[in-house]
């Protein structure tokens, strides 16, 4: 079957604003975007730009908007979209640098400022720290996250003001604040309480519904704002 | 152009680079260069777990895991570097969970395991439950894992930066030369210790598990520098791919007592290992299945073949097989427990096949998957360069770039992220350690010539030339064709004439982006350009290797030879193409070569 994949593009060094051009693609169902948008670059345009790795949703490189979602091209099949026309857009509210290549250093700034990382200072034991199956349960959904940017550029409070953590370092502070052996819950929560941090959130549900990973990412930052309001992580 | 200067350089940030980041910057000031943010690494895709003898639901001695890697390795493997990365395991898995590894739990809260392929209780040869595991996405885990403790350590990352050449002075290692993505600007790297963690090659083949970005660029860029690659002939296709696309499902599906089905609904490997069956090790399977699909017992005659992990299949061949739980109960799962061990297999297989694992079988094929052969170095993460295993000061590899030889002929599922465990830090550590006791080196002023020359040569616009991805598809074609799980002098012949058509019709492309912004095509073309040069070496070491041994399989010579091919290759790339071949000993300590059954 013949696709039309309709691509905004933008070249700094050529262009004064972005525009679309549609390229038609011989696909079958079950191909991924992806794959169209390396048929296009390999045999229409080169210079199509792009980031990809791993082609089936672990590396977290090609989130984009597809038909006005956040996706990943490697994990959305033509088949899915059930359109003639596919759309595909960058990531909104990052700065554009060149088609679907958008800035990621402010999201990985976020990410880092929420302490994403273990800590405890505490002298380990020979072996491992134990932690029963159902402390381990307690953060699982928020150890799946690829950093794809998914969720946060599809967060109208990010959109609105990017000094907003957002959904992706919240996540990512989620999974330590609730771990049975860190030791820097409070910190992070002090963090997260800040006037660009939890509250931003109006649980408009678009980041659990862009997730990848299928994060009940809402979820998460609604145990953060409890664990905030209450102190306490139970 | 741009110069900056550190202690130590490390190239890639998948596990190795990550761990041998984290323990250079520990006492020497340590930059890490990748073309992918270091969550992108290919690192994170690894699935079933990590091999380490804990002994946390049965008996397990680092001895026993080093003797199933020497047999894993059909004897190729160095038993030196082997013996001291299973010795090591215990305590690399231990420090992971320190570090916050979120591991899956015993129920009295220890790091789970589970049965892996190959690897075995010593005494009664049955599997045994050796590899660690956090789910399906232990690889994940230790990425994320590793990337958190570089942040908590203020290690510098330079991210988006494509390494293109190694810089040599009066032969020792001063670093190397990279081009920043978003800008095209030209940066070198002032070092007096560089490590070499660019991960694997797997792009070659049509079929395979890899990420794009696996275009053996470490490797591509030593052999430039004029030195050899070892044992590049060993490339590990996994049974278990995804059928068409080649992404994989983890051993880890057998480990859980899934089972591989023919066309006529018979579980085959009874017929090719008896006593481990569907565990046995990964070469063994794959050529198994590849021996089926030739007899037409492939899936409805085509080729690929079912891995069916529905809960009454696994109860019924795990009562067939007598197996049974720690505690000794038999060994029965349900749907569930399916679900919650393998969630991400699951989900690959709803989004790609539309189907669900514990209602249908998944329809599989071999795919080219590991490096078994790379740089070589020594147990330190040391590259050495020729047959009496001469140390090049300053330069180290560690990962799937390297070959210590652990794995020798082939690799044990697990001991790729041990591998990158334990050679990672060791590189790291002798890195800076070296590095703090080194004067640095003038640079050359035409440092950064090379590197240039390799770009001007593909960035010439609008020429009349062909597309790189026509060449890139012939190559890929033509490796799977005749350098894939089976071999013949015939075969890899013809692949070597078409190759070196190919890097001829390399030298005149035509690309559509003269920018400098993220110019992806032109980076892509010299990743092209390595894969090709890869490809070569990998045919030329193959096609002079007459045994067969792991997962060099020659239908002209079917047996191992140990008397003419106990020894590594050593294959330099000359520049006129053409390929040197040198060999050089295997270690052997306590285990003398044996037939190896299954």
């Amino acid at each position: 079957m013949e696709v039309k994949v309709k691509i905004l593009r933008f070249n700094p060094e050529t262009d004064k604003r972005p525009h679309y051009q549609t390229f038609r693609v011989e696909a079958e169902p079950t191909d991924r975007v992806l794959d169209l948008l390396e048929k296009i670059k390999g045999y229409q345009d080169g210079s199509l730009a792009f980031r990809r790795s791993c082609a089936h949703g672990i590396c977290g490189s090609d989130a984009m908007r597809i038909n006005g979602m956040n996706r990943l091209a490697c994990k959305t099949l033509v088949k899915d979209l059930g359109k003639a026309t596919i759309t595909v857009e960058p990531l909104l509210g990052l700065p554009l640098i060149k088609d679907l290549i958008v800035d990621m250093e402010p999201f990985f700034e976020h990410y880092e400022s929420v302490m994403p990382y273990l800590v405890n200072d505490e002298p380990p034991p020979l072996k491992e720290r134990l932690q029963s199956p159902e402390e381990r349960e307690r953060f699982d959904d928020t150890t799946k996250c690829i950093l794809c940017a998914a969720c946060t550029t599809s967060c109208p409070s990010f959109w609105a003001n990017g000094r907003y953590v957002g959904p992706a370092a919240i996540v990512n502070a989620h999974r330590f604040i609730f771990d049975s052996r860190d030791r820097a819950a409070a910190e992070r929560l002090r963090i997260l309480s800040d006037q660009f941090g939890v509250y931003r959130c109006h649980t408009i549900f678009n980041c659990t519904l862009a997730c990848p990973r299928d994060i009940q990412i809402t979820k998460a930052i609604g145990e953060v704002k409890k664990a905030i309001a209450t102190g306490s992580l139970d | 152009m741009r110069f900056h200067q550190f202690d130590v350089v490390v190239v890639g940030a998948g596990g190795a680079g990550l761990m041998a980041a984290l323990y250079a910057s520990k006492t020497a000031t340590t930059a890490v260069i990748s073309k992918l943010y270091p969550s992108r690494s290919h690192t994170g895709t690894a699935q079933g777990g990590v091999g380490a003898a804990l002994g946390n639901l049965e008996e397990d001695h680092p001895e026993w895991h080093t003797f199933d890697t020497i047999k894993g390795s059909d004897y190729l493997g160095d038993q030196d570097a082997i013996e001291f990365m299973c010795n090591e395991a215990v305590r690399a898995v231990y420090e992971l969970e320190h570090m916050g590894l979120p591991f899956s739990r015993t129920p009295d809260g220890r790091i789970a395991q589970r049965p892996f392929g190959g690897h075995t209780n010593n005494i009664t040869g049955k599997p045994v439950r050796r590899s660690c595991y956090a789910a399906d996405r232990t690889g994940h885990m230790i990425l994320q894992t590793l990337y958190q403790q570089c942040i908590k350590n203020n290690v510098t990352f330079f991210d988006e930066f494509q390494v293109l050449d190694l810089i040599l002075v009066n032969g020792v290692a001063q670093g190397v030369v990279a081009i920043e993505l978003a800008t095209s600007e030209i940066h070198v790297f002032h070092a007096n210790a560089v490590i070499l963690a660019t991960g694997g090659h797997g792009r070659i083949w049509k079929i395979t598990s890899n990420a794009y970005a696996l275009t053996g660029d470490g490797i591509a860029i030593a052999l430039r520098r004029g030195l050899p690659a070892e044992d590049m002939e060993f490339f590990q296709f996994h049974p278990t791919g995804i059928y068409k696309l080649g992404i994989l499902i983890t051993e880890g599906v057998r480990g859980e007592g899934g089972v591989l089905i023919n066309g006529q609904g018979e579980r085959f490997m009874e017929r090719y290992a008896p006593r481990v069956k569907d565990l046995a090790s990964r070469d063994v399977v794959s050529r198994a299945m590849y021996l089926e699909m030739r007899e037409g017992r492939g899936i409805d005659g085509k080729d690929y073949l079912y891995l069916d992990v529905r809960p009454e299949t696994v109860n019924k061949f795990a009562a067939l097989d007598g197996r049974t739980r720690p505690d000794g109960s038999p060994y029965r799962v349900t749907a569930e427990e399916i679900l919650s061990k393998l969630p991400d297999i699951i989900d690959f297989c709803r989004t790609y096949l539309g189907i669900d694992p514990v209602q249908q079988p998944m329809p599989v094929q071999p795919t080219a998957h590991y490096a078994m052969g790379g740089i070589p170095t020594n147990r330190f993460g040391e590259v050495v360069i020729d047959e009496k295993n001469k140390v090049l000061p300053g330069l180290y590899a560690a990962g799937e770039t390297a070959c210590v030889s652990v794995h020798g002929a082939n690799r044990l599922g697990t001991n790729s992220l041990l591998d990158l465990l334990v050679f990672g830090k060791y590189a790291g550590l002798k890195a800076a350690e070296y590095a703090c006791q080194t004067q640095f080196h003038n640079l050359p002023k035409d440092v950064a010539d090379f590197a240039l020359e390799q770009l001007d040569s593909l960035r010439r616009c609008k020429g009349e030339g062909e597309r790189v991805s026509v060449i890139a598809e012939e190559m890929k074609e033509v490796m799977m064709e005749h350098v894939g799980v089976f071999r013949t002098a015939e075969g890899m012949q013809q692949a070597l004439t078409k190759l070196k058509e190919l890097k001829e019709r390399f030298r005149n492309l035509k690309l559509d982006d003269c920018g400098k912004v993220f110019n992806t095509e032109l980076l892509n073309a010299w990743e092209i350009g390595n894969l090709l040069d890869l490809a070569l070496v990998t045919t030329a070491s193959a096609l002079a290797r007459k045994e067969s041994r792991g997962a060099h399989a020659r239908e002209d010579y079917p047996k191992r030879d140990d008397k003419n091919w106990l020894k590594h290759t050593l294959a330099w790339l000359e520049e006129n193409g053409e390929v040197k071949l040198r060999y050089k000993p295997v270690v052997i300590t306590k285990y003398p070569p044996k037939e190896r059954s299954y």
